[in-house]
This record gives structure tokens, sequence and C-alpha cells, in this order.
């Protein structure tokens, strides 16, 4: 009976045969290699992402600052948001859906493992395709909620945005992509006995966030296209001569961006709903109500878009519904909070690197909602709305809320990961680093804003009681940078040489950690067959079986999937080969304006190139025959 | 012990269901079911667009009434032209009749076929030629109207109307134009080596977008061209 | 396959109670006369302009929708998970139409009928 409940035995080393190289990254149709391959690419667009945030700091360290030009600094700010919502909270996100995923749910992949690598390629292309322009200074300049009209050719004409709309797009073909992919893996590749209600939170989270994605995503792609029409065809959605309502873009936009923000908090919830149970050696408190709040999130988070746009003045009975949806939905969320507080309240609590971003980010979210409750009325949002007051807000919930969720994660799953541990010490001064710096750079923005003091603001002048706050914010974004070099340096460090973890070093309950670190390529050698919701503790939170040791496990032998007889899927490199094609046809279309010929042979080269790819994509097995 | 465990999964090609699945059912349907859904907003996204806009034209030509250009006294006349569309909705209903039966047949390959009527219903190549052909007719029809409308002076620049309405069902037509080139890449495989019931999920998926961009024409059909 | 009937509740899958050639012809008739009265209610100025037009349309195409969806689609045979994957998306996405033609006028509620 006890298959999975002590922790098989297995060594590390076995599954190091596998092939290495480069090709090997490029072909890859494993979910744990994809799933690093997003995490690596995600932490260096953080990285960049907090560079341009630095320089924006740096111009509004003292008034009137210098240190950029206005042009600049607008294309800063723009790619500062659309970087770190698109590239690097999102994909962070996506490199523990595609590692955790089927590991949690006992698969051995994903439903469709080569669209997966597809979904990849597909980001990391676009990624590059938005980015780089800001090098040149070309950047799109709009704001990363690009507001139509001010987004048109009419008041931006240059070549700045059309990347933007242009990269959107592709980035959103990525995003449907895996959101099809985890739907369906999560439904149908659940191991015998994983019923929906024992499946782990953070898959449960997932779930909800996929169902977000092929719903919210097909909404900004339609206002994107009417966007790239307009720009590059003439067009009137957007055109206010022609009668166009310009308001159209922002509920479209909205429509999208309100699922959005929980689609980047979501699974840094669920995260964090692994992290806090296993460190306070209590199940989670309430899971049955932690999954129906986190499904009643999802569904009402498509019916509040409006409370970003009360200052448009809609009227008394919209301003009426879409506040009443946003305090509606405080609920289910602070249901979390106080459930998280629940799960630790007289455990055993193991203060870890993790537990700690963990227990960060059930405090600093909760700063981040209540601000968030305050706009939901109408008459303090107009008070606060475009202001600093707001740029506190969502940081507080970004940053403190799902960056936090999402480093607890990494540090937590590393070990798994890896097979080796991050350096607690390294990680102490990462996460005391961050907190403070965090705190330090958005609380006094909560001050400047309710002060006055407007966002995407070049200059301020002197004398409006707003320099203290300005200059301990950039001061705070210092220490924050150095939090983040920490971190960065523990992740490369413990890759390297970190100390060598067990299959299970936490004592944590879900059926990932019966696995060898790192997984083998086919996961489980058997299926597992699931009986409860926390298949490795009793009900009290014990660890059924001893863990093994890193000792005990060396004298293991790993089989190999090839060994076992479980059919695996061949590498491929023709995901990669039609993410390239999808690219290229739509980088066509940035010569619409120059050189018309140019544009329609480099679209029809690009489309021909990854239908043909699909095609030869789709007319190859899987799997070899048997 | 082995009846707690699942012996490593039988070999099998891609999604051929011996793998092992949750709910014994195949992942390309489930897969296509989710695209559907979030096509669901994308049409929604695409249909609110032109119905807040409709009526908001500060010039012609119009959807359903003439207007005469005040400055050049050129009268254009009503754009939608409800007989030709109505034609083309006919077809593109019936293609999904015509689908069905092909996917039937393909599920039926193996039945004994006696009878004439028997021969022609289980006829895969029959059903899916006359799908196509009928999906292809629908474009010529969406071709010529578009063309019928720029000469009559409606562009997608001209107006909102304009804009929203050749976006709308320009893009309901490239949904159409894939379904086509599916449908013609199975007709392709029926003859290089014969749909058998095993590729009936291949059909399935297959049919299911082709009905799914059927149904969003019965809404485009009634509220573009039958509601003033 | 199919080893854990109880993981999917709903249990059987795929339907072995196929819908057959006399269903499918049957709904093709109706939905072809369905369309014919449609087309033909634009012509009847009677119909086209009273209050009844815009309902009686409305409904008519629903009717259409839901029997392609229904029998064609065979969601009506089919395992209830694919009824939710569609049902589900599409309530969201009617519920965003509705509430976007309130927030642009083109729908309103006249509070005046109430008091």
């Amino acid at each position: 009976m006890a298959t999975i409940v002590a922790a098989p035995p297995y060594a590390s080393t076995a599954t190091e045969s596998a092939n290495t190289g480069l090709w090997s990254w490029l072909t890859t149709v494993d979910h744990k290699r994809i799933g690093v391959l997003y995490l690596i690419t995600a932490l260096v667009f953080f990285v960049i992402g907090g560079l341009e945030a630095f320089l924006i700091r740096a111009q509004l360290a003292v008034p009137n600052g210098q240190v950029l030009s206005a042009d600049m600094y607008n294309q800063l700010f723009t790619m500062h948001g659309t970087t770190m919502v698109f590239l690097a909270i999102m994909p962070l996100s996506a490199a523990f859906f595609n590692f955790l995923i089927p590991l949690q749910i006992g698969a051995r992949d994903v439903a469709f493992p080569r669209l997966n690598a597809f979904s990849y390629w597909v980001y990391l292309l676009g990624g590059i395709f938005i980015t780089v322009p800001i090098f040149f200074s070309v950047a799109p300049d709009g704001g990363w909620f690009g507001y139509a009209p001010l987004s048109t050719k009419q008041f931006s004409p240059q070549i700045n945005m059309d990347f933007w709309v242009l990269g959107l797009q592709i980035l959103g073909i990525s995003s449907l992509a895996a959101a099809f992919n985890f739907i369906t893996t999560i439904i149908n590749m659940r191991a015998p006995g994983m019923h929906l209600m024992r499946m782990p939170i953070f898959t449960w989270m997932s779930f909800v966030v996929q169902f977000l994605v092929a719903l919210a995503f097909p909404v900004i792609t339609v206002a994107l296209v009417f966007l790239q029409f307009d720009r590059f065809f003439g067009t009137n959605f957007y055109a206010i001569g022609a009668g166009a309502d310009p308001l159209l873009w922002q509920h479209l936009f909205w429509v999208f961006g309100h699922p959005e923000v929980y689609i980047l908090i979501l699974p840094a919830f669920g995260l964090v709903s692994e992290v806090l149970p296993t460190f306070s050696k209590k199940p989670l408190f309430g899971y049955p109500v932690m999954v129906y709040s986190g499904i009643l999130i999802g569904f009402l988070g498509f019916g509040v878009w409006a409370h970003h746009m009360f200052s448009v003045g809609m009227g008394p009975i919209a301003d009426a519904v879409f506040s009443l949806t946003t305090m509606l939905i405080a609920i289910p969320t602070g249901v979390k909070i106080f459930n998280w507080m629940a799960t630790m309240w007289d455990g055993q609590l193991r203060f870890t690197v993790a537990m700690k971003f963990g227990i960060a980010l059930v405090g600093m979210f909760t700063i981040g909602g209540i601000s968030g409750v305050m706009h939901s009325s109408p008459p303090a949002d107009l008070q606060q709305t475009d202001t600093y007051f707001i740029v506190a807000h969502f940081h507080y919930v970004l940053f403190g809320g799902s960056m936090f969720g999402l480093f607890a994660g990494l540090y937590y799953y590393f070990p798994k990961i890896s097979g080796r541990f991050m350096s607690e010490s390294l990680g102490n001064w990462h996460f005391w680093l961050s907190l403070i710096g965090m705190n330090l750079t958005f609380f006094p923005m909560h001050f400047s804003g309710l002060l006055g003091m407007p966002r995407r603001t070049y200059q301020y002048d002197a004398g409006q009681g707003i320099e203290l706050f300005n200059m301990l914010s950039t001061v705070g974004t210092l220490v924050l940078m150095l939090g983040t070099l920490f971190g960065l340096i523990n992740l490369w460090k413990s890759w390297k040489s970190g100390e060598r973890a067990s299959s299970n070093p936490w004592g944590a309950p879900t059926i990932e950690w019966a696995i060898p670190s790192p997984p083998p390529e086919h996961n489980f050698d058997e299926l597992p067959k699931i009986t409860s919701r926390y298949p490795l503790w009793d009900l009290k939170g014990t660890v059924i079986a001893k863990p093994t040791t890193v000792a005990e496990e060396a004298g293991f032998k790993q089989l190999t999937a090839k060994q076992l007889g479980i059919p695996m899927p061949n590498p491929s490199i023709l995901p990669l080969i039609t993410a390239t094609g999808v690219i290229v046809m739509f980088s066509g279309m940035l010569f619409t304006d120059t050189n018309q010929k140019l544009a329609i042979a480099i679209m029809i080269g690009g489309a021909v190139w990854w239908i043909a790819s699909l095609y030869s994509w789709l007319l190859t097995p899987l799997e070899d025959a048997h | 012990m082995t009846a707690t465990t699942i012996p490593a999964a039988e070999h099998a090609d891609a999604g051929h269901g011996h793998h092992y699945t949750t709910l014994g059912l195949d992942n390309r349907k489930i897969a296509i079911w989710t695209f559907i859904g979030s096509e669901c907003m994308l049409f929604a996204s695409l249909i609110s667009t032109y119905l807040i806009y409709k009526g908001r034209s500060i010039k012609g030509p119009f959807p359903h009434e003439p207007w005469t250009d005040p400055v050049t006294n050129t009268v254009y006349p009503a754009i939608l032209d409800i007989p030709v569309t109505s034609a083309s909705t006919f077809v593109l209903l019936m293609s999904s009749f015509a689908m069905v039966l092909a996917l039937a047949a393909v599920q039926n390959k193996e039945l004994p076929k006696h009878t004439m009527g028997e021969k022609i219903l289980g006829s895969s190549k029959l059903w899916l030629w006359v799908t196509c052909l009928m999906g292809t007719a629908f474009l010529g029809f969406q071709a010529f109207e578009f063309t019928a409308f720029i000469r009559e002076g409606l562009t997608i620049r001209t107006n909102l109307f304009g804009s929203s309405f050749f976006t709308l069902t320009g893009f309901h037509g490239a949904h159409v134009a894939v379904g086509v080139c599916w449908l013609f890449s199975l007709l392709a495989i029926d003859y290089k080596r014969g749909l058998r019931p095993a590729d009936a999920t291949n059909v399935d998926i297959a049919a299911l977008y082709w009905h799914f961009v059927d149904v969003i024409w019965i809404v485009i059909f009634t509220l573009v061209y039958l509601i003033k | 396959m199919a080893l854990d009937h109880a993981a999917g509740a709903a249990g059987h899958a795929d339907g072995h109670d196929h819908p057959t050639w006399s269903t499918y012809w049957k709904i093709a008739v109706i939905l072809f006369v369905i369309t014919a009265v449609e087309v033909s209610a634009f012509y009847i100025p009677a119909w086209e302009t009273s209050w009844i037009y815009v309902p009686s349309m409305l409904t008519l195409s629903t009717i259409k929708f839901v029997l392609v969806v229904m029998y064609y689609m065979h969601l009506k045979y089919d395992h209830k998970l694919f009824r939710s994957l569609f049902t589900g998306p599409l309530i969201v996405a009617a519920l965003t139409l509705v509430g976007l033609m309130f927030l642009f006028s083109k729908l309103s509620i006249r509070l005046g009928l109430l008091s």
C-alpha cells in the first residue's frame, strides 16, 4: 500500500547520464528542463526590469532630476511595467507551472510536451523582441497599459509602440498555448486517486490561473489587433475624430487587465500554501475554503475591471456595481490570509528563508490588499487614482505578494529542481534586504501619492513636501537591488556547489517530494496511487516514514526511462523553428510604413516558415513507434 | 502493492489513449474545447466592439440605410446584402451537416456497407469534400461581399462601421479559412492512407472547430445582418 | 486506460449513444427552416418593425446555436466535462458582452419604471 509513503530509494547520479549540451536544451520537451529555462530567462528579465526601475528612481531622487531625458523616462517606465508583468512575474510563475504541475499531480509530463516547448520559445523570442529596442532608445513609451488613442499613430508616430503592440500579441500566443496545455494536463493527467480535492493547492491555483489566461488574453489580443490595424491600416477603432469612443481601449484593456492581476498573484498564493504547511508541520488550514476562494477570486476577477476607470465618469450605477464587486473580491482574498495565519497558529515553525518569504507575503500582501480595498470606493479612488499611492499599492501586492511568494517557492523547490540546497546565510541577506528595501521603497510612496504626486511624472518641483519620500524610495531601491544581488549570487553558487539535498529534505507532504532530487526524466517509476491530500504525512502533519538522507540515497541506483520501458517523448527542434517563424512573421509588420513590399515579403515568408514547420511537427509522432 | 500501482504505460502513439489518463478522455479533445472556450471571449470582444460602434459612424455608408454624402451629394445605398449573405449562411450551416456525416463515416469506416445509401453515407472522402467545398464557397461569398462593399465605397478605413465590420467578419473568415485548410489536410490523409476509426478523434476535433466557427456565424448573421 | 473511474466521477467517457443519421438530418432541416424564417422575417415589415422582432431573432438564433452545439458538437452525448469547459467561458463571455453594452449605454435599466 505504502508505495509512495516511504521516500523511495534513488541515487541522483543516474539521471546525469541524460543528454547535456546546447542542442539538448534547444530540443528539450521535458517539462522540468523547460521549467528551468523559464526560471533563468525570467530572472534575466527580472534583473533588466529592476535596472529600469533603478533608472526611474535615480531620475526621481531629487526634484527636477536630470539623469534621463523625458523621452527615455517614458520608455523606461513603460518597459519596467511591461517587463515585470509579462516577462518576469508571469514566466516565473510559468517556471513553477512547468516544473511542478506534472510532479504534483503524478504525471510523467504535460499533456502536449512539444507545445510546451513552443510556449517557452515564443516567450523567449517575444521577450527579446520587446526588450531589445530599449538599447536603441526606440522602446515602447506609452505605458504598460498602452492607452489608446495615446498609443495610436496620431500621438505615437514612431516605431516605439509598434514593438509593444506586436510584442504583446506574440507573448499572448505563448501564454494561451501554455494555458490550453496546463488545463488539459491538470484535468486529464492526474495520477490514479488524485481527485480534484486532493490536488496540492499550488496546482489548484495554477488551474484557476490557466482559465484566467485562456479567457483574458483573447480580449487584449482583440484590443491590440484594433490598435495594430489603426496604426498600420488606418482603421478608426480609436480615432476620436471618426466618432470612436475613447473608453473602448480602456474597457477592453481592463477586461483583460484585472484578471491579469490575479494571474500574477494566484501562483504565488499557491506556492505559499505549499511552503507554510511544511514549515509549520501542520496541514493547510481550511483546504476546501482555500480552493473555493481561489475559484471565486478567479470568477469575480472578471467582474471588477471598471474599478480601474472610476475617474472617467461612468455614472453612479456602473460605479456602484464595480465598487461592490471589488469589495466582494476582498472577501475570498482575506479568507486566504486568515487561513495562512491559522495554518501557522500553534505549528512547529521552522524559520527557513522560504518560510520567511512566505510569512512576508502574508504581511506585505495584506498591506497592499488593504490599500486596494481603499480604491474600491469611487470617491476615495478619485483622490488616489494616477498618484503614487496607486504605485505603492500595486508594488505591495506585486513585489510583496507575487515576488515574495515566488522567492519562497524558489527557496523551497530549489532542492527539488537542482538536488542542492540554496544557502540559508546568503538567503537571509537576500530576504532581509529585500524586505527592508521593499518597504523603504514603496511605503513612502503612499505619502507622496496622497500629497498629490502623479504617477509617471518625469520631474517634480521642490517645496511640495515630497522630496524626503522620493529620496527614501530611491535609497530603498538601492537596498532592494543589493538584496536581489544576494539572491542571484546565492542561486549561482548553490547551483554549482550547494549542499546536496535528499528527495524530501524539508519533510514535506506532497508527492513531488517522494521522487529523487532532481527527478529522473520520467518523474515516477510507477504512477503513484493517491489516497489522501498529503500522501507523505498523517493527519497531524507528521511525516509517515522518515525521509531518507543524502548518504542513504547515495547507494541506490535510479533506473532510466529506457531501462524501465517507459516511452518518453522524443526531443524536437520543431517547436523552436515554429516559434522563430511566428516571430519573423510579426517582425515583418514593423516595416509596413517604411517598405511595404519588404514587410509583406517578410510576413509571408514567416507565415510559410511556421506553417511548414507546424505541418512537419504534426506529422512527426511524439514518441517512437513501439 | 500491485493493486496500488499502474504498470509502466503501454506503448502507443501520442494521445491514442494507451497512456494513462485520469478521465479516459483524449487530451486533444479537452484542449480543443478549452481553445473553443477561449475563442468565445475573442469573438465576444469583437462582437461587443461592433455593437458599441453601431450607429456611431459620423459618415456613411451605413449597413441598413442609404446615405447621401453632404459634400458630393453622392448617394450610397445600404451596404449589407441580405440575400447574398443568407445564401452563404445556408451554405455554412449545411457544411456543418456534411461535417457530422464525415465524422460518422470515419467512425463507422469498418462497418459493412451493403446498400448504395450506406455506401454514400459511409464515404468520408465524399463528405469531407462537400464540407471543404462549402467552406470554400462561403469564403468565395465573403470575398464577393467584401469586394462589392469596397466598390460601393466602404473600406476598412471609411468609418467605424467599416472598421468594425471588416475586422469582425474578417476574423471569422480567417477562422473559416483555417478550418478549410485543416479539412483539406484531413482529406489528403484520407487519400494517402485512408482515415480509420482510430483517426476519429483527429476528425472530431476538426469537426468541433468547424461547428464552432459555424455557431459564431449564426450569432454574427443575426446581430450584424438581420437586426438593424 | 481509465483504470480509475473514481477520479472522473462523471464516469463514462465518449458516449456510446452517439446521435444517428436521422437525428443529423432532422437537425439540419430545423436549422434550415429557422434560418429561412429569420430571413423572411427581415422582409416582413409588420414583423421587422414590431418590438417583437429583436427578441424573436435572438431567440431563434439561440435555438440554432444550442442545436448545433448540443447535436453537431455532440455536447449532449459527451462527457459532462466538455459541457462545463464550454458553458463556463460562454457565460463569462456573455456577461462581459452584456456588461459592455450597459457601460456604453447600448442597454439601460430604466430606474423610473421601478418608482
